[in-house]
């Protein structure tokens, strides 16, 4: 098989000196290999400001403006950059309390996120502060398995949506969870909670097969893992194929590392979360080649 | 079979000048979570631009209303907590005088849920911030009344769930296969054909955290009375806050 391949190229590289030359043959067979970063982050919960140096569990930890200095320095590095946040954006500190969350969104719009989904607490204030708040938000709210059709935000939250970054093509979409028994239903009115597993095959189908993306990440505030039935990020992996990512939150679980699982193919995917409060920012860093550079034992994954 | 293979890669080579249309793989993957602390600048102008919310915000939240000679987490330990027995403490003793002029009648007991104790109070000054962390939410006290048969629901309930939420005036001892060895309120078993008055808040009375008991009820009374401002009314009322884990709710071990 190795031996083919070989001959395949050589035979190719033959003909291809013969129509133009060597300079643009080597500038289209060592295409750069593409490097993307994604940045994320998940319940941060209005926790603009550091915790306290006194603090009893994380002292002089967090903090937005110096998210900011960090995601700064790697955008710098690599400008290819997508950041994202899992929801829980809302509720946690006065500056919720005070300003129903215009700060919050005014920060993450200085911060350049590119989109978020939301969470159970973006409803604190009722469908109507999460909208009255939106003209502060320059960044997409992605959900897919909410139908808010009768609901003021109608229209105002994508179900997914494709960033190009370096001509790579990354779909996003996003799941929320059960919102019964969770938000009071004066809070989210007529939202309709889909199921979030069948909506992540209809997704998937989208964006990997017909829109050809070449990653695809979930942005999920289901949970990272309960020991019931109810689902949650683990189980989703399992259950779902041609998902590369799976950015957590709720469960507000802080993982040494992102878990590397397996889908319904057996194939790998990658889940992490970054606990809460903006303590951590989670960095998952893609890098991707044309199809027959890759190596067939898969891809290699540091964590 | 070599003109064949010839063939195939000329064509993918000439799809690939003609567009990008050559589908990209994943090589490889990195990842790791960054943690943000003191090592890390803040941004400067980012830095102006919270100071006047902070500031704002930090006037009226500096005030000290009283001490605690030891942290509180809800995380301290199992079945009942300092801190969730502070609070169900604070509001049986906050609401029990409104209760009882405007009902001739007293509050039993009081049941709230760990979910709902969103900080730790630390070591120090506790002041009107401290409140605000203990209890973001603006979720209001009020008095549910409950048949003996909701009743031994929530017990049932807090016997199934086996978390710390909190509870005061009613004690829980499970046997250590987790069945229910004694269920009391107001230190009496409950008696068929009783009503007992429940202190709760709006998100357990409309079905949180499927607390389904709560929707059996015969009356709900409004006590128009934020928990929020309960407990930051309770701190200013105490000097020292320095509540303690006792036998509320406890498993027998074997």
């Amino acid at each position: 098989m190795k031996r083919k391949t070989f001959i395949q190229q050589t035979t190719a590289a033959g003909v291809f000196t013969g129509i133009g030359g060597l300079g643009l043959l080597t500038s289209s067979f060592k295409s750069p290999v593409k490097h993307i970063t994604i940045l994320h982050t998940n319940d941060v919960h209005s926790h603009i400001e550091a915790f306290p140096a006194d603090d009893a569990k994380f002292p002089n930890q967090g903090g937005v403006s110096r998210r900011y200095t960090l995601i700064e320095a790697i955008r710098k590095e690599n400008p290819n950059t997508l950041l994202l946040d899992a929801g829980d954006i809302f509720q946690g500190t006065p500056f919720f309390n005070f300003y129903g969350g215009e700060l919050e969104f005014k920060l993450m719009s200085k911060l350049k996120y590119d989109a978020a989904t939301l969470g159970n607490h973006d409803f604190d204030n009722g469908i109507d502060g999460f909208y009255a708040q939106l003209p502060h938000a320059d960044f997409s709210f992605i959900n897919s398995n909410y139908d808010f059709s009768n609901t003021m935000i109608d229209g105002k939250v994508k179900d997914h949506q494709i960033f190009i970054k370096d001509g790579v093509k990354i779909g996003v979409f996003g799941l929320g969870i059960e919102l019964d028994g969770l938000v009071s239903k004066n809070n989210y009115k007529e939202t309709k909670y889909l199921n979030p597993v069948e909506i992540a095959q209809e997704m998937t189908k989208k964006l990997k097969q017909q829109e050809k993306c070449d990653l695809v990440i979930c942005l999920s505030h289901l949970g990272y893992h309960y020991e019931t039935d109810k689902i949650d990020d683990l189980k989703l992996a399992a259950k779902t194929k041609d998902i590369d990512l799976i950015i957590g939150g709720h469960t507000h679980t802080f993982l040494p590392k992102p878990t590397i699982t397996t889908n319904i193919e057996g194939k790998k995917v990658l889940v992490n979360q970054t606990g809460w409060a903006g303590v951590n920012l989670g960095r998952i860093d893609f890098y991707l080649d044309e199809e027959n550079n890759v190596s067939a034992d898969g891809v290699a994954i540091e964590v | 079979m070599k003109k064949f293979s010839f063939f195939l890669s000329f064509c993918s080579i000439v799809s690939l000048i003609a567009c990008k249309e050559q589908a990209l793989q994943v090589s490889k993957i990195e990842g790791k979570e960054i943690n943000i602390n003191d090592s890390i600048s803040s941004n400067k102008d980012l830095d102006e631009f919270i100071a006047p919310y902070a500031e704002h915000i930090e006037e009226e939240m500096s005030a000290t209303l009283a001490y605690a000679p030891k942290s509180l987490s809800k995380t301290d330990s199992k079945y009942n907590t300092a801190i969730g027995n502070m609070e169900a403490d604070a509001v049986l003793e906050m609401l029990q005088p409104l209760f009882v002029a405007r009902m001739q009648d007293s509050i039993d007991g009081v049941l709230l849920n760990y979910g709902g104790i969103r900080s730790t109070i630390n070591q120090g000054n506790i002041t009107t911030k401290t409140g605000y962390n203990l209890m973001p939410f603006e979720n209001e006290a009020v008095v549910v009344k409950l048949s003996a048969e909701a009743m031994q629901e929530l017990f049932d309930y807090l016997a199934k769930h086996q978390a710390a939420h909190p509870i005061s005036g009613m004690q829980l001892i499970l046997n250590p296969d987790g069945s229910i060895k004694k269920a009391t309120i107001q230190n009496k078993n409950l008696e068929n054909g009783k009503f007992y008055y429940i202190a709760t808040n709006d998100y357990l009375k409309n079905g949180g955290d499927h607390m389904d008991f709560f929707a059996k009820n015969d009356t709900v009374i409004t006590m128009n009375y934020k928990l929020r401002n309960l407990f930051i009314d309770y701190f200013k009322k105490k000097d020292t806050i320095a509540p303690v884990r006792d036998e509320r709710f406890i498993k027998l071990e074997e």
